[in-house]
């Protein structure tokens, strides 16, 4: 067998546009590697992101002809509190599916390291895991019969003593939003804890037994070793986590289906709800697109922050 | 070590906590779908005698056998077809490098950010302009083209951390891309290939929006799809609607418990590089 190691220096002329040939023959036949994928995630990815941009110039109701109406969608949704509250909804889910996941996450996954570093935390990651598997539609139908008024959360508020603040938490116009928030907290511990156990298992062991060995307390311990070095898992999760939230809609449509009233109505639904149940595409596909230019401005900060951190 | 009595206490009466908020509303579902159907028990009664029966009923009511046909059908043709063009694009992102790759998975990558719903409006009116809305492909066409940011990507980072070393001396002997791929590459990425597979059947299977929106009958769509019809007509019989719950989690967590390595390692490794 030949090796590259006795290929000579320097290439003669005639080698190098052979090469050259041979390179341009390669790339070509590596696009033909890439065509199929593209060719699909052009057609259903690519092309349906430009066609949301169009119809959202348009009024449209999906069959008679569509009249150019400029920015108009725009503004009707930053008119009525209907359509901009889905928006506002959407950062309370942040806190929710967001915030509250990788906060609870990075202190579970710690103490995990801490004090269940045999099969006990191996189960525990198991099980904080499992609602992450099953679809989101049964996660809605779960908490939906949880939160009602028969329902187990508030069986356990009465076992506790709390029977007089019962009611049915997702139909309640001050509640319901936040025990959504609830479903999303279940929904995604497990993914945020097993993803940040990972990684402060990959966190050199020297530096726990040695800050152990001090003395040092859980808290100094988190905040010394485990924030600071996990800083870029903890921008993953936070990204992933992000996405999630602002593009809510499985739970949303079958927990509460938007209400009361409006109470708990997400961009998703309501693009959903005024595309397909009222025909409205133009202003639907104006709320799309301000969802999607709102993912990039809330993920490019946080993607900005990690770049800074691996440096 | 010094770690007191007092914290390891507390530790772990936080993990018993938080595994227990996890479990306890599959407890609750379980309960409730052994009561008489049509009753409203409570969230954590003992069913006295159980029920079994709900779990034959909400088989039958449910349409079931069809259901899991279509879906099966549905995961049959989307996860191989992705598999196989999702590994091509890898292959040729990470370790052909074609001119272009770095466009090419920025391109894909900005797929991760856009959310379904973004997309969901075209996709519906382009499959009605070409009379795909409805029929057997309606929701798996459009589902392998949203996996293939993730999946283009996942492996790509397969691939470009493979030796060069190996393509190198394979190019030495003589041989083809085709070869490089079919016979050196394909055998070696089968682990990735394994857990990207296995994620994408659980996402198939409980996809919802695709299939509410591109497939009115409830039969013809995914499980999760199906589901949500259920829920529409047996609100009101909790126990029924439970147990029918029950029976479409049960395959993802039975799949999940089996595989759980390569899932868990596939979500990770495919978030974190992200």
């Amino acid at each position: 067998m030949r090796t590259l190691d006795n290929r000579p220096a320097a290439l003669s002329v005639s080698r190098r546009t052979h090469i050259n040939k041979w390179v341009r023959r390669e790339a070509f036949v590596g696009w033909l590697y890439i065509l199929p994928a593209l060719l699909m995630y052009a057609v259903f990815v690519l092309v349906p992101f430009l066609l949301t941009i169009l119809y959202s110039f348009h009024r449209w109701n999906g069959v008679g002809p569509m009249t150019w109406v400029g920015l108009k969608n725009y503004v009707t949704v930053f008119q009525y509190p209907d359509l901009i509250g889905t928006i506002y909804h959407a950062f309370w889910l942040i806190v929710w599916f967001s915030f509250i996941p990788v906060g609870l996450g990075l202190v579970t996954a710690s103490m995990i390291n801490r004090v269940a570093t045999g099969q006990f935390g191996e189960i525990a990651r198991t099980v904080l895991f499992l609602p992450y598997v099953i679809a989101l539609v049964a996660a809605g139908i779960i908490w939906g019969w949880l939160f009602s008024l028969s329902g187990l959360v508030n069986q356990i508020l009465k076992v506790v003593g709390l029977g007089s603040i019962t009611r049915a938490w997702l139909g309640d116009f001050n509640w319901a939003l936040s025990a959504v928030g609830i479903i999303g907290i279940w929904v995604l511990l497990g993914f945020c804890t097993v993803l940040l156990s990972t990684a402060i298992s990959k966190v050199d062991p020297a530096l726990y037994e040695s800050a152990r060995i001090d003395g040092s307390s859980w808290f100094r311990e988190f905040l010394a070793i485990t924030v600071p070095l996990l800083k870029q898992e903890i921008g993953v999760c936070l990204t992933v986590t992000v996405i999630f939230a602002l593009a809510t809609f499985d739970i949303v449509y079958v927990a509460t289906a938007g209400g009361p009233g409006n109470a708990t109505s997400v961009p998703g639904l309501q693009i959903y709800i005024l595309a397909f149940a009222q025909r409205n595409i133009g202003l639907a596909s104006a709320l799309a697109v301000m969802l999607m230019i709102l993912v990039v401005v809330i993920i490019l900060p946080i993607q900005r922050l990690n770049q800074e951190t691996k440096r | 070590m010094k770690i007191g009595r007092g914290e390891l206490f507390a530790g772990r009466t936080l993990l018993l906590a938080l595994m227990a908020f996890t479990i306890l509303p599959f407890i609750s579902i379980f309960m409730t779908a052994l009561h008489p159907a049509n009753t409203v028990p409570g969230g954590l009664d003992w069913p006295a005698p159980p029920q079994w029966g709900n779990f034959v009923e909400a088989f039958k009511v449910a349409n079931m056998t069809t259901l899991i046909i279509s879906s099966l059908r549905i995961v049959l043709t989307v996860v191989p077809v992705a598999l196989v063009i999702s590994t091509m694009a890898g292959f040729a992102i990470g370790l052909l490098r074609i001119p272009g790759s770095g466009v090419l998975l920025t391109l894909f990558v900005f797929g991760l950010t856009i959310p379904f719903s973004g997309l969901i409006i075209p996709i519906y009116f382009l499959e009605r302009a070409v009379h795909l809305y409805n029929t057997k492909f309606a929701i798996a066409l459009p589902l392998i083209a949203l996996y293939m940011p993730f999946a283009v990507f996942w492996m790509r980072a397969h691939f470009v951390n493979m030796p060069v070393e190996i393509s190198e001396a394979a190019r030495v002997d003589g041989a083809t891309t085709w070869d490089l791929f079919r016979s050196i590459h394909l055998p070696l990425a089968q682990a990735p290939i394994a857990s990207l597979g296995i994620l994408m059947s659980i996402w198939t299977w409980n996809q919802f929006l695709l299939a509410l929106v591109l497939v009115e009958d409830p039969s013809q769509r995914t499980m999760a799809g199906a589901l949500g019809a259920f829920q529409g007509h047996y609100a009101i019989n909790v126990p029924l609607l439970c147990a029918g719950t029950i029976l479409i989690l049960v395959p993802t967590l039975l799949v999940f418990v089996l595989f759980q390595r390569q899932i868990i390692l596939a979500l990770l490794q495919g978030a974190v590089k992200g």
